[in-house]
């Protein structure tokens, strides 16, 4: 087995155009390893490369842990790190690795749907931007080619005024999302960006449409508003839910979001 | 390849032929058995350690990649004869019921401690939200701990 443990991000890159598996903080790797499903003979170790954990402002390094994140992200998306795991895991768990893996039940991918966030992709070849409308292709699928490291999430420079996260679950801690969201709001738009309940993280845009003309909802304008986004997700049924429940369950956070995002 | 570390604050070198996990290493090949192995996919935190000084799952670090790194283990927590701060609380309040789980708890508090000496409750909860006692005796554990909180390591 060849294992780089490279410090530079050129270095990085070069193992990869060479075939190298990633291995960032290990929390999704290992776990394919460890049942049998993955035997990566060639190996690159992200986590002594400063470049990928550089946070500056609006560009989060890859290799930034949720631990960092939950202590010094903006506020939905510090919710979203402390949601992640456990202690266990926001120490060795990245962004960037949340990205690659493209789980649908991502605890990150709302926030960076919500605030239209970018992902930078970085080969030989040069670094690209990829929207994440673009970026998220289906189940544990995206577009990164297999030469291509995730180099930073890029957020937009303003975030809108309030952000909310939410996660629904079966308990606190050490939980995958039966329906995770974030709900931001500012002067005159509304978002609304849902996990868990499509292949790919969503943005419920009618719902978003909706509300993002009225100043001062109604308590009719909130119930139309959590059908709506019931309406639109399209979760299934699977060992941790079911379709009809995630349904419900992603209209009602949807609102107690927007509900926390008005006051 | 050979894998050097400082484990426990003794240079270590282990060869790695596989992607195998720290904790597999640790046990199989080193035989310090402390940290368990149990669900190998991070979830049930029995197999806790500290690497470079912040507590993960062993199953879910690459052997490999730990080359240069500080790993402590439960082994190099306190001994027989001179239990540490965080064992002495777990015995003192009967903090163990079947054991398995102990070592994990052990480290993941240890790691609390030096961090914070004096945690709430909902620290101490929250520090040991990644280690699962499946005699579900956590009252005691948590007992534990709000008794060491303040008190010093």
């Amino acid at each position: 087995m060849e294992v780089h443990h490279p410090t530079t991000l050129s270095e990085a890159v070069a193992a990869v155009a060479d075939g190298a598996t990633p291995l960032a903080g290990g929390t999704d790797l290992m776990v394919e390893v460890n049942f049998g499903n993955a035997r990566p003979e060639n190996v690159v170790g992200l986590r002594r490369v400063s470049e990928l954990k550089t946070w500056e402002g609006h560009r989060i390094g890859s290799g930034v842990t949720w631990r960092r994140i939950a202590a010094d992200g903006p506020r939905a998306l510090a919710q979203a790190a402390r949601t992640v795991g456990s202690p266990q895991i926001r120490n060795a768990g990245t962004i960037g690795g949340n990205l690659a893996t493209a789980s649908p039940a991502g605890d990150g991918h709302p926030f960076i749907a919500a605030v239209d966030a970018s992902i930078e992709l970085i080969s030989t070849a040069g670094a690209r931007l990829v929207p994440w409308t673009e970026f998220f292709t289906g189940v544990k699928r995206t577009s990164m080619a297999p030469d291509e490291l995730i180099g930073a999430v890029l957020l937009p420079e303003q975030l809108p005024e309030r952000h909310e996260f939410g996660k629904v679950g079966v308990r606190n801690a050490m939980v995958i999302a039966t329906v995770c969201a974030v709900v931001t709001r500012s002067e005159d738009r509304v978002t609304v960006a849902l996990g868990s309940v499509a292949p790919t993280p969503m943005r419920a845009r009618r719902a978003e449409e909706m509300m993002s003309s009225i100043a001062n909802p109604t308590e009719a304008d909130l119930a139309e508003f959590q059908r709506i986004v019931s309406e639109e997700v399209s979760p299934i049924t699977d060992h941790r839910s079911t379709e009809q429940y995630r349904r419900h369950a992603a209209g009602v956070l949807a609102r107690r979001l927007l509900e926390r995002c008005l006051r | 390849m050979i894998v050097t570390f400082t484990l426990n604050g003794q240079e270590a070198n282990v060869r790695v032929v596989t992607p195998a996990s720290l904790l597999d290493v640790l046990r199989d090949q080193i035989g310090l058995r402390g940290s368990k192995s149990a669900c190998e996919q991070g979830e049930c935190g029995s197999c806790s350690v500290l690497l470079d000084g912040d507590v993960v799952c062993s199953c879910l670090v690459m052997a490999a990649d730990v080359d240069g790194s500080k790993v402590a283990t439960v082994e190099g927590m306190g001994s027989p004869d001179v239990l540490s701060g965080v064992q002495k609380a777990m015995h003192e309040a009967g903090a163990v019921q079947c054991g398995f789980c102990t070592p994990g708890i052990v480290v993941s508090a240890t790691d609390l401690f030096r961090r914070n000496p004096d945690p709430t409750t909902d620290e101490i909860r929250e520090a040991l939200s990644g280690n699962i006692c499946r005699c579900t005796g956590y009252g005691a554990i948590i007992r534990a701990f709000e008794g060491l909180a303040g008190a010093g390591l």
